[in-house]
């Protein structure tokens, strides 16, 4: 933990130099100044997209979740809260699910992430694509992607037997019931919802619960 | 988002020296509440040193029986690990009640004991906060308290600690393993890891400038049947208003502490010493949870926690008499 006092000087200096880069932002576009301490960083990075190998120099700043919107084009993937409340922006990385609003792009050198549009297409759905889609799984339509990226990766965690809250004996492999999937996909929240049907939609691909 | 520098560390040395040498330097690790702080720049660091490639990512025995989990092992594959799941089942059990499976996937360990206070004021940058900017006074006093600390608060600071993990690491008596710039290392009591607010609220830890936590050991297994709940406004993805874990042995004696309440983890053990000897039933759980309770100390709106937390003590301690499945879904105590 830092000294206080040096905290409290930072966030002033940090203020004052702010304030001087405003001035100094319009000359660097142009002229190439050399970087302030507020100016921005950039970092190149490599990582796999949906297959494809994807090389970008980014502000250290950008989230994964901007660098496939803003950078990469792939607006599939939605920005909801972007603070990891709400899992619109959810996406898998190296087979896990993650909230790509939380986690900075130069952070995932030689990673291989799967947004929605690396699961189906609109010519070939995804099972869970179309299951939503039969089960009626939403209204507006924003969380989707990012309920199906959750919900493929919850089907892989109760396969590999990681248990949840609702597990009744953790020291054995997990049942797929209703109770487990509302429970593990409530870091996604539909404002339209959709809960019911996106159970039925992800309990039909699962083969039925129990 | 103020602008940073990033680089990846190498050796934790290495990566401890690098931060301890800037003041604005930050470790960054699954980076879930960091990254949310800087960006509503309650944080700003210049650099941030990535520890993600230290390898401090295994679960491993320890010579005296019990688990060594490096500092990077992700919140869920700590509560998947089937040594915890059968050894310390109040870890994984508090695990699994935090966050969501999103975070924990991307949480650490070590994270999960350095994350922030979710206090409102905290978070709002246009009032005052001590923790943010210290002597600069509470707004939490004298505001809106419902989800604030009722024990070991101070004038500085009422806020709480909102972790689960780390009440059930409190009971389980864990080590902090650290290592310092010139490469020192010590182990620290995870009862000393937290501090109370004080005067000094902005001081969160025992950790001093650039020491980097490198691992959390765990005792052997120490038996008995683990319990955790966690109350809370919804029935997942949300922070304890009250949490209690628990081991209770047979002969009644047992361990307990409480999350929710405090700026640490909440035990006291001489509550656990009225357990020890008695009949373990209800009457015994409310003497307990009233000594664990006796210093409490409400505000405007969280005079309701007492009362719950005592409940809260007594139904878990129930449960795990009766060995009840202890999950959320069943209400009734058999």
């Amino acid at each position: 933990m830092p000294n206080p006092q040096d905290l409290n000087m930072s966030r002033r200096d940090l203020m004052a130099a702010s304030a001087a880069t405003v001035t100094l932002a319009g000359a660097a576009s142009t002229a190439n100044a050399a970087p302030t301490p507020d100016a921005p960083s950039l970092v190149k990075v490599a990582f796999e997209v949906n297959g494809d190998k994807r090389v970008l120099t980014l502000d250290t700043r950008t989230t994964l979740l901007d660098a496939l919107r803003e950078h990469l084009k792939l607006t599939g993937t939605k920005k909801g809260c972007d603070h990891g409340q709400c899992g619109a922006c959810t996406v898998i990385v190296d087979g896990r699910r993650i909230n790509s609003c939380l986690t900075l792009a130069v952070m995932h050198e030689g990673d291989k992430v799967t947004t929605i549009e690396g699961l189906g297409t609109p010519d070939k759905l995804h099972p869970l694509q179309a299951a939503f889609v039969k089960h009626d799984g939403y209204q507006c339509g924003y969380c989707t992607p990012g309920q199906i990226c959750s919900a493929k990766a919850v089907l892989d965690e109760i396969k590999a037997g990681v248990p949840s809250h609702v597990t009744q004996d953790i020291t054995k492999d997990p049942k797929l019931t209703e109770a487990e999937l509302r429970e593990r996909m409530s870091g996604n929240i539909c404002r339209c919802g959709a809960y019911s049907n996106i159970v039925e939609a992800i309990g039909e691909v699962a083969g039925g619960l129990a | 988002m103020r602008a940073f520098t990033y680089e990846r560390a190498t050796t934790p040395a290495d990566a401890a020296t690098a931060v301890a040498r800037d003041p604005t330097a930050r470790f960054i690790a699954g980076g879930t509440n960091l990254l949310d702080l800087m960006k509503l720049e309650i944080e700003t660091p210049r650099r941030l040193v990535d520890v993600n490639g230290l390898k401090l990512d295994k679960i491993e025995p320890t010579q005296d029986g019990g688990l060594r989990i490096g500092a990077l092992v992700r919140n869920t594959d700590l509560a998947a690990d089937k040594r915890v799941r059968k050894g310390y089942g109040v870890l994984s059990r508090a695990l699994l009640a935090g966050a969501s499976g999103q975070l924990r996937n991307k949480a650490t360990t070590a994270g999960n004991l350095l994350q922030r206070t979710r206090c409102p004021y905290f978070y709002d940058t246009n009032m005052p906060c001590n923790k943010r900017t210290p002597g600069a006074g509470c707004s939490a006093i004298g505001g809106f308290t419902r989800g604030h600390a009722v024990l070991g608060t101070s004038e500085a600071c009422i806020a709480t600690h909102p972790s689960d993990m780390a009440v059930a690491m409190r009971i389980l008596d864990a080590g902090v393993e650290t290592v310092r710039p010139d490469g020192a290392t010590r182990t620290i009591p995870i009862a000393e890891f937290h501090r109370l607010p004080g005067a000094t609220p902005h001081i969160e830890t025992a950790l001093t400038a650039g020491e980097l936590i490198t691992a959390v050991t765990l005792p052997k297994p120490v038996g008995g049947v683990h319990a955790y709940h966690k109350v809370r406004d919804r029935a997942s993805y949300a922070f304890a208003l009250v949490s209690v874990a628990t081991i209770l042995h047979k002969d009644g004696s047992g361990r307990v502490a409480l999350g929710g309440v405090a700026h640490k983890p909440w035990r006291n053990e001489t509550a656990e010493s009225v357990l020890r000897g008695q009949v373990p039933a209800p009457q015994a759980f409310g003497r307990a949870a009233d000594i664990l309770l006796q210093d409490a100390k409400t505000y405007a709106h969280n005079a309701f926690k007492i009362p719950l937390a005592r409940r809260a003590i007594v139904r878990t301690l129930t449960q795990a008499a009766n060995a009840t499945p202890q999950i959320q879904a069943i209400k009734t105590i058999r």
